[in-house]
């Protein structure tokens, strides 16, 4: 073989390599369904400073969504945040705030509660939580049966008839929102309300909240008010490092929030 | 012959097997919008999510029949507050519940009126009491009225 020759072979095979190669990609079944894309891309906001950790949502999400009242799981929960002046972080979220925060005490758990004086107090403020709805949800990578998956509209979804409790996704999320049902005896996790936002209606907890704190929208529709905050204002979202893509919305996150 | 014995037996076993699947996965399961990685699932799952019975109607089908109490109460203070909040939820009322539960308890109204001093909060802007200093034991509706909030009637 001469050189010119071997030089010519190898440009050739490169090239054919190159041609199966982007074959296969543009056979890629998730790249051929992310052609027919959705209108709808639902997407939450919360405003730290206005929740006042009544704890309305969550009563409303546990009685809107069947959730036992009296367990201690819940779809979405209030944690409180409090920071003294000499560098001490204290965080509860007793029953999940579904019974608000009516005292100044602590919840340290296991019966003990801690008091702290007004003056001690640096900054405190309270932080509701629910699903993520992640872009690139861990939970669903997990499932072995393909009960937990995303829908078109970006909500994360479980099939009860097919969810077989392994657990995996409760283990998976980083935000550690999904649990075990104690009814049903599958994953449970927030929808952000299926049923309601799909008839038009504002999720139970949005509802419920008279602070408008929480907020839901469609990031896909630039006129929703919730899309104008979310690309024109400073907001921010938990664990951006797991690259989950989270499309919860933060205002007024604080480095302390885990 | 012998030799091939055990290919029918694993041939029967594939066979078997492809049929139980095709008895056991229902139509719909495949992969749908959001592709293999996020997308797999039953589609028809999603229709039976949103025929979950809706509880909480939200004001204005409240006000339909009770427009005195609504507009009494979006006059006051409490404005901001949904009636299903003490009231709820409604679910089907007045078909079903017949009548609706109050929450008249001093923990509902604790839960904004406990005076919490948190300067980064909305909280502390309420105005709000030390539930063990202030009447401790007696609810707070003998004294205000939730509807017309104030100093005690």
């Amino acid at each position: 073989m001469t050189r010119r020759e071997f030089l010519k072979n190898t440009l050739r095979l490169t090239g054919a390599l190159a041609m199966a190669g982007s074959a296969i990609e543009i056979l890629k079944p998730d790249s051929v369904f992310s052609a027919r894309p959705s209108d709808v891309r639902w997407v939450f906001l919360v405003d730290t400073y206005k929740c006042v950790g009544c704890g309305m949502c969550v009563r409303a999400c546990k009685l809107e969504n069947e959730v036992p009242y009296d367990a201690n799981v819940t779809r979405t929960w209030v944690e409180r945040y409090v920071l003294t002046k000499d560098g001490r972080l204290l965080a509860d979220s007793p029953k999940g705030a579904r019974d608000g925060f009516i005292s100044p005490r602590i919840d340290l758990g296991m019966g003990e509660y801690r008091e702290i004086r007004p003056e001690e107090i640096e900054k405190a403020f309270f932080v509701p939580k629910l699903c993520n709805q992640c872009e690139n949800p861990p939970c669903v990578q997990v499932c072995p049966v393909g009960a937990t998956y995303q829908a078109s509209d970006g909500v994360v979804l479980v099939d009860r008839k097919w969810c077989i409790g392994c657990g995996y996704c409760i283990m998976a999320c980083p935000y550690g929102v999904r649990f075990f049902h104690p009814v049903y005896k599958v994953a449970e996790k927030c929808n952000f309300c299926y049923h309601r936002i799909n008839k038009g209606l504002k999720p139970a907890c949005v509802l419920a909240c008279p602070f408008d704190a929480r907020r839901i929208g469609n990031i896909k529709d630039p006129d929703d008010p919730v899309t104008k905050v979310i690309t024109k204002e400073r907001v921010s979202v938990l664990k951006d490092e797991y690259g989950t893509k989270p499309q919860v919305y933060y205002i007024g996150l604080s480095k302390e929030v885990r | 012959m012998h030799v091939l014995r055990p290919l029918f037996v694993f041939l029967a076993f594939v066979g078997i097997v492809l049929m139980a699947r095709f008895l056991y996965v229902p139509a719909d399961f495949g992969i749908h919008e959001r592709g293999y990685m996020y997308g797999w699932h039953r589609k028809s799952n999603e229709e039976e999510w949103k025929q979950v019975r809706v509880k909480y109607q939200g004001m204005e089908y409240c006000s339909g029949c009770h427009p005195d109490k609504n507009k009494a109460l979006r006059e006051s203070p409490h404005r901001i507050i949904q009636c299903e909040n003490c009231h709820g939820p409604a679910i089907e009322h007045p078909s079903e519940p017949l009548k609706l539960s109050i929450d008249r308890s001093r923990e509902l109204c604790l839960r904004c009126h406990t005076y919490l001093p948190y300067p980064t909060s909305n909280r502390s802007n309420i105005k709000g009491i030390d539930p063990e200093r202030h009447n401790p034991g007696i609810e707070c509706f003998m004294c205000h009225n939730p509807h017309k909030p104030g100093p005690g009637r």
